[in-house]
């Protein structure tokens, strides 16, 4: 590997990693702003204008903040559980291509993390390690409110995981079709959805796999505990569920992997089902630069529609109970998936190979 | 090959590494007086050995196993230790003294195994160093060549499912059924 080479993985890395830095600070003003508004209140709006610096604030309060250890906790595994949430949530956008991919003094620079093979298979397994960082964290407090909050999310992310595998599967199965061969690779997935039907409808993975999309959806909003399935951390019952004894920077690390976490399944879910960042480039009417930039305008555009949906269901929606939560996941997402795999599966046979009596 | 030759290489130091730490989690799974602790033990074996499937690029194999052992099966042993009991001290009582008879279980175990994969494919190379195996391949063949084993593995799986099902179930009682019932 020439150092050249060497360079451009490492700044393909630097990439996600300050994209998600930015990302988190923009995520969280967006939310406190659109929480704000649909509950008719103002909201941040002293630091910077529109209050956009609120989030370097407060997090600079919490840099500053003691790092309380309280006396009962088991020490390795508590300094370790909040890194245990940043890593994976950082992980899983490393296989999304956030733009098309250009070229600098003849090496081409895709704009993406990492291109695996298996990238759909090593999302599911990171989205699965991410529920270690709360069991450890609920366990290692010593406390009984953070080990109830610890349970709480082991049961619901397995509940949850099963439906979005399988929505994620309908969706290679699907994209099987539209290429030679399938592929688990999210590069291949976005590039199989350029193009349009009919010159107008974008081949987006949505309208052919609308319901995987839903299910999809409502799965990764179990996953990363947001409302109205955040009984993870329901303050009425829990004090601050899993992280009731983290404060100063630990806690402000749990919080920033919780914001990740929304913005990387955001941008999972606008790579299998929006089209990533294809999009139309004007590449007749407008300078290069413009239509280089273009595609990662449109994938940013497409996953903050997404991260928008996480708001504004939390402005919504009272949360769940605990027995409806789990009856929501094991008797209706499961099932639904599985029906819309076997149907959506047959479907394309007949579309691809005919009927077996014809 | 000579041990020097082997050594020569960077990625059998990497292999000795990864090997030396897998059996190091491993004993401490066994002796460890902690419960929690011993199941984070397994993962560290476990994901020791999806790293070993990586050193022979096998991709494909070692994500799975990182998704389905570390990802959902740790997950439900801690779980369960979690709603049954979850000391964060030393439980003394954790450790059997009975330790000859598995012991010697265990060496058998590894002798059988080692001379099964020496006799079968002796140094003959199974996989060559960045040259990964493509997902579809494995897809193709599970599929092809081996559906059958294939489908008799999700058949015990299935077995096993409806027999934890039937030995954890019990019946209500008439009485039960009635409260239950109001509920």
């Amino acid at each position: 590997m020439s150092l050249a080479e060497f360079g451009i993985v490492f700044l393909r890395a630097l990439m996600v990693f300050g994209l998600l830095l930015v990302a988190t600070i923009v995520n969280i003003w967006a939310e406190r702003k659109i929480l704000a508004d649909m509950q008719a209140r103002i909201g941040p709006n002293r630091a910077g204008p529109f209050g956009i610096l609120q989030t370097v604030a407060d997090g600079l309060k919490l840099f500053f903040k003691e790092s309380i250890t309280p006396r009962k906790v088991e020490l390795g595994m508590y300094m370790l559980a909040p890194f245990l949430a940043v890593i994976p949530a950082f992980l899983i956008f490393m296989m999304v291509p956030f733009g098309r991919p250009f070229t600098i003094g003849g090496n081409e620079v895709a704009l993406v993390g990492a291109d695996l093979n298996i990238g759909l298979l090593f999302v599911l397994a990171m989205s699965s390690m991410a529920v270690y960082a709360v069991v450890l964290a609920g366990w290692s407090s010593g406390s009984k409110y953070p080990l109830l909050g610890g349970v709480r999310a082991t049961a619901q992310a397995i509940s949850y995981e099963a439906a979005m595998g399988l929505a994620m599967v309908a969706v290679v199965v699907y994209s099987a079709t539209q290429g030679d061969g399938g592929t688990l690779s999210l590069v291949e997935i976005v590039e199989r959805q350029n193009g349009t039907w009919a010159g107008f409808i974008p081949r987006w993975n949505l309208f052919p796999q609308v319901a995987a999309f839903v299910i999809f959806l409502l799965a990764i909003i179990a996953e990363t505990n947001r409302a109205p399935f955040d009984l993870v951390e329901a303050e009425q019952e829990l004090v601050g569920g899993f992280h009731t004894e983290y404060s100063g920077m630990r806690f402000a690390m749990f919080f920033l992997a919780e914001y990740i976490n929304i913005f990387s399944m955001s941008a999972i879910a606008a790579t299998l089902f929006l089209g990533g960042w294809s999009g139309p480039t004007f590449e007749d009417s407008v300078p290069a630069f413009i239509s280089a930039i273009l595609p990662t305008v449109w994938f940013l555009l497409k996953t903050y529609a997404i991260v928008f949906i996480f708001f504004w269901l939390r402005a919504t929606l009272p949360r769940l109970r605990y027995d409806q939560l789990m009856t929501l996941g094991w008797k209706g997402l499961i099932p639904a998936a599985v029906v819309w795999l076997i149907v959506s599966t047959i479907s394309m046979g007949f579309r691809q190979f005919g009927a077996p009596w014809g | 090959m000579t041990f020097s030759d082997w050594i020569a290489e960077p990625v059998n130091w990497v292999f000795a590494a990864i090997g030396l730490a897998v059996l190091f989690s491993g004993f401490r799974v066994v002796t460890s007086k902690n419960v929690v602790h011993a199941a984070l033990y397994l993962v560290g074996a476990l994901a020791g050995t999806a790293g070993l499937f990586l050193l022979m690029s096998a991709e494909f194999v070692a994500w799975v196993l990182v998704l389905v052992y570390i990802g959902a099966v740790i997950v439900l042993f801690l779980f369960g230790i979690m709603i049954t009991r979850a000391p964060t001290g030393l439980d003394e009582s954790l450790s059997s003294d009975q330790t000859a008879m598995p012991a010697l279980l265990s060496a058998a175990v590894f002798v059988v195994m080692t001379w099964a994969s020496i006799d079968a494919f002796g140094t003959e190379l199974l996989a060559t160093v960045g040259e990964a195996t493509s997902t579809q391949v494995i897809g193709e063949s599970l599929l092809g060549r081996f559906v059958i084993p294939f489908e008799v593995v999700s058949f015990v799986l299935l077995a096993a499912l409806i027999g934890g099902i039937t030995i954890a179930r019990r019946d209500l009682t008439p009485v039960e059924e009635e409260e239950r019932m109001s509920v």
